[in-house]
């Protein structure tokens, strides 16, 4: 990839939506005068709102996005005191022009804004959203007030479950943007790997059986990642039909008991604390047939180690490097046009073991 | 050239001014006057320009542009025609609608008629609903005095919109001079039945706008701008359901709305057609299929948009739509002329396809005057929307089966 392009800034001070729109068409009209090979992408408009002064660690994980850049990214700067909108406006290419091909540009707009206008960011960022195209809302530094004012634009709220201060307040948020539109949520995508797994571990069909004789499930998780365990845990309880209990709290641990078909499986959520990232460390599944199955994170991938009836050990290692938090957001990005089916029961199974606490 | 719009000597100074132009070049020139005044003083200036014998002129043409509106109700505008046309003939006259000399309006004729593509579909075996929409972000500043007299639906739907509605739907003509075209535009309007009284609460939607925020900033509702009575019933959003009874379009919902004070500046009209018989991709993971919609863009952006149901790549089967689209600012790169300069153009060359002949005028308003006789006839307040949204939400009753409004 070729570095970062930037053939037009607009700027103003004391502007409006009306006019920073108006920018942005010239801007691109500017750009065809240069070369006709830049085209606009058109998958999604992406609303960021963020705190102004840590608005540079947002942008900067905004342009490492790669080819899971939004169309038009909007960036909301938050900054308490301010009384009137200046604003900024780019085209950007990642692959520059080249004679016969095609340079897709994205779209950035920065806002900086106060706590005044938080109230009226509906009318703000709706005259600026591309039309036709998915929304997608972002707000890494908190600031549900201004979420909720773009509730009626948003078509996709992009959360990170683990960043709330509670798990029950992560979950009934989550659960609050899920009844007006769809969310995707970082902490889930972080376990994708962990879940893909564990489902490829039982889909050979000498394996299935195995999935009701299921009896104990630990997952094991960096001290501030309970959510990413609980749903794990969710997602497990929605797909196999299992009925979870309250979780208790224990030793630090949490604890509570699933009931199936047949009989009762205990889940546990440890704390890991020799684990550095954020996410999940480990999970250990064992079954009434005594065979145990366990994922730890290790390097280049997840350990597996899995252990038969008669004590026989299998050890090996599931390739794939994380992706980093950057390929985690590109990700979430990608995943804003898709529909997983899995999260919201996950969630529910979650929200149940918590609630009923 | 000072003096009253009914003072004769004025025109005979005029008159007099004219002449000793074509003298000095010795040549007749063609003659235009332009009537951009109050509407009460067309009858006037037209009887004064007859009476001084301005109106014909051996040798060269003589034409009038006159500004709309053209009357303020059926009667009105039957009246101000028969005044005109008591002086001048039709082919002198030109009544301007500037949406008609923007480039994406007559471009809507090209897309239809020089493109095999959309003929076959044009109709209401594929089209499900039609939405034009003419939203403006703007309040009614100082305009105070002419809109309270007038309303969203006098201003923009009499006029603009039936004129895009027209153009949309009109059979095609044998040619591109303006009778032939005015004749087919003409009869869409006629295929249209007026409401009864019963009918317009169904059919029609009227609000005014509230206090509320515009582009993050605090705004006044209507009845708190300047002259505007605190009592006044005068809408500032409007919206109808229209059905053409005709051939081509029997069934198909056509949905006008416009406002003020909308969330957004946007001038489009959107064509959806109907959703595929049977589909035999999976939905669940994927965004889905939603019906193919054609949306011409009129302003601020200025082009056409397709949109298309595409596989999401991947290794599953995954679908969404995608938008493919044309814009003149990046097709083009070169500036249209200014609505009026083109249309003013036109007059002078004595070309009338893209100005509205008398009995369009008439015909329009024969749609019009039943709805805003049965507003008159009912009790205010309006009801209401807040400044900044997508309207009212008494619009939505208007909606048909699963139909909804476009976002702004």
């Amino acid at each position: 990839m070729t570095g970062l392009e930037t053939p037009g800034v607009w700027s103003a001070e004391g502007t409006s939506p009306g006019a920073i729109e108006a920018a942005l068409r010239q801007l691109l009209e500017q750009q065809y005068q240069e070369s006709e090979a830049y085209v606009p992408a058109r998958v999604l408009n992406l609303i960021a709102i963020v705190d102004r002064e840590w608005r540079g660690e947002i942008v900067n994980r905004l342009e490492r996005l790669g080819r899971f850049h939004p169309s038009r990214t909007i960036v909301c700067a938050l900054e308490p005191r301010r009384d009137r909108l200046d604003a900024w406006a780019t085209m950007t290419t990642h692959h520059g022009s080249s004679p016969g091909s095609l340079a897709v540009c994205e779209e950035r707009v920065e806002i900086e804004m106060g706590q005044r206008h938080i109230d009226g960011l509906d009318t703000i960022v709706d005259p600026l959203i591309v039309h036709d195209l998915a929304t997608v809302v972002w707000s890494p530094h908190g600031h549900d007030d201004a979420v909720d004012a773009l509730v009626d634009l948003a078509d996709v709220f992009l959360i990170d479950s683990v960043e709330a201060p509670a798990p029950e307040a992560a979950i009934a948020r989550a659960e609050q943007l899920l009844q007006t539109g769809y969310v995707v949520d970082l902490a889930w995508l972080r376990s994708t790997p962990w879940r893909e797994r564990i489902a490829a571990t039982f889909d050979p069909p000498a394996w299935r059986p195995s999935l009701e004789r299921i009896e104990e499930v630990v997952v094991r998780h960096h001290p501030e990642s309970a959510l990413s365990a609980l749903l794990l845990v969710g997602w497990m309880a929605s797909r196999l039909r299992w009925e979870p209990g309250a979780m208790l709290q224990q030793n630090g641990s949490m604890l509570a008991r699933a009931r199936t078909r047949k009989h009762e499986v205990k889940l546990r959520l440890e704390p890991e604390a020799r684990q550095s990232v954020p996410g999940l460390a480990g999970i250990t599944l064992a079954t009434s047939a005594g065979v145990s199955l366990s994922l730890d994170r290790g390097p280049g991938g997840l350990a597996a180690k899995r252990r038969l009836r008669d004590g026989r050990e299998s050890n090996y290692v599931v390739l794939g490097a994380s992706r980093g938090e950057t390929g985690i957001l590109g990700e979430g990005i990608r995943q804003a046009l898709l529909r997983d089916p899995t999260y919201g029961p996950a969630l529910s199974a979650a929200s149940s073991m918590l609630g009923s606490a | 050239m000072t003096g009253s719009f009914d003072q004769p000597d004025m025109y005979d100074r005029l008159g007099q001014a004219l002449t000793e132009l074509d003298e000095d070049a010795d040549i007749a020139f063609n003659r235009l006057f332009y009537l951009s005044t109050a509407p009460s003083f067309f009858p006037v200036i037209a009887k004064m320009l007859g009476e001084r014998e301005l109106h014909r002129r051996e040798g060269s043409e003589v034409r009038m542009i006159v500004e709309k509106p053209f009357g303020t109700d059926l009667e009105s505008a039957l009246a101000l025609n028969r005044e005109l046309l008591s002086v001048f003939d039709e082919r002198q006259i030109f009544r301007i609608d500037h949406y008609l000399g923007k480039e994406t309006v007559q471009n809507m004729l090209v897309l239809r008629f020089a493109n095999e593509i959309f003929e076959p579909l044009w109709n209401r075996s594929y089209v499900d609903s039609v939405q034009i929409t003419a939203a403006e972000d703007i309040g009614i500043g100082t305009r105070a005095g002419y809109y309270d007299q007038s309303g969203a639906l006098r201003d923009l739907i009499q006029n603009h919109m039936l004129q895009l509605l027209m153009l949309l739907t009109m059979e095609p003509p044998v040619s591109f001079d303006a009778n032939p075209v005015r004749d087919e535009k003409v009869k869409v309007l006629r295929a249209i039945r007026p409401p009864t009284p019963e009918e317009v609460p169904s059919m029609a939607v009227r609000a005014q706008y509230g206090p509320g925020k515009a582009g993050g900033e605090e705004v006044h509702g209507y009845l708190d701008e300047e002259g505007v009575p605190d009592d006044s019933t005068t809408e500032t959003y409007a919206a109808v359901r229209l059905k053409i009874s005709n051939w081509r379009w029997a069934g198909v919902p056509f949905y006008l709305r416009t406002g003020k004070r909308l969330a957004r500046k946007n001038t489009e009209i959107a064509v959806r057609l109907k959703p595929v018989p049977h589909l035999a991709f999976q939905q669940q993971g994927s965004l889905g299929v939603e019906p193919n919609q054609l949306v011409l863009m009129v302003q601020p952006n200025e082009g056409v948009s397709l949109s298309l149901v595409t596989k999401i790549p991947g290794a599953r089967m995954a679908v969404r739509p995608v938008n493919m689209e044309f814009q003149y600012g990046t097709s083009f790169l070169s500036q249209s002329p200014e609505a009026y300069e083109r249309l003013i153009l036109d007059t002078m060359r004595g070309e009338a396809t893209l100005f509205a002949r008398n009995d369009e005028v008439e015909a329009a308003w024969a749609i019009c005057d039943p709805i805003l006789q049965a507003w008159s006839q009912m009790p205010g307040p309006l009801p209401q929307y807040p400044a900044g949204s997508a309207g009212p939400k008494e619009a939505d009753d208007l909606l048909e089966g699963d139909d909804r409004w476009r976002p702004l």
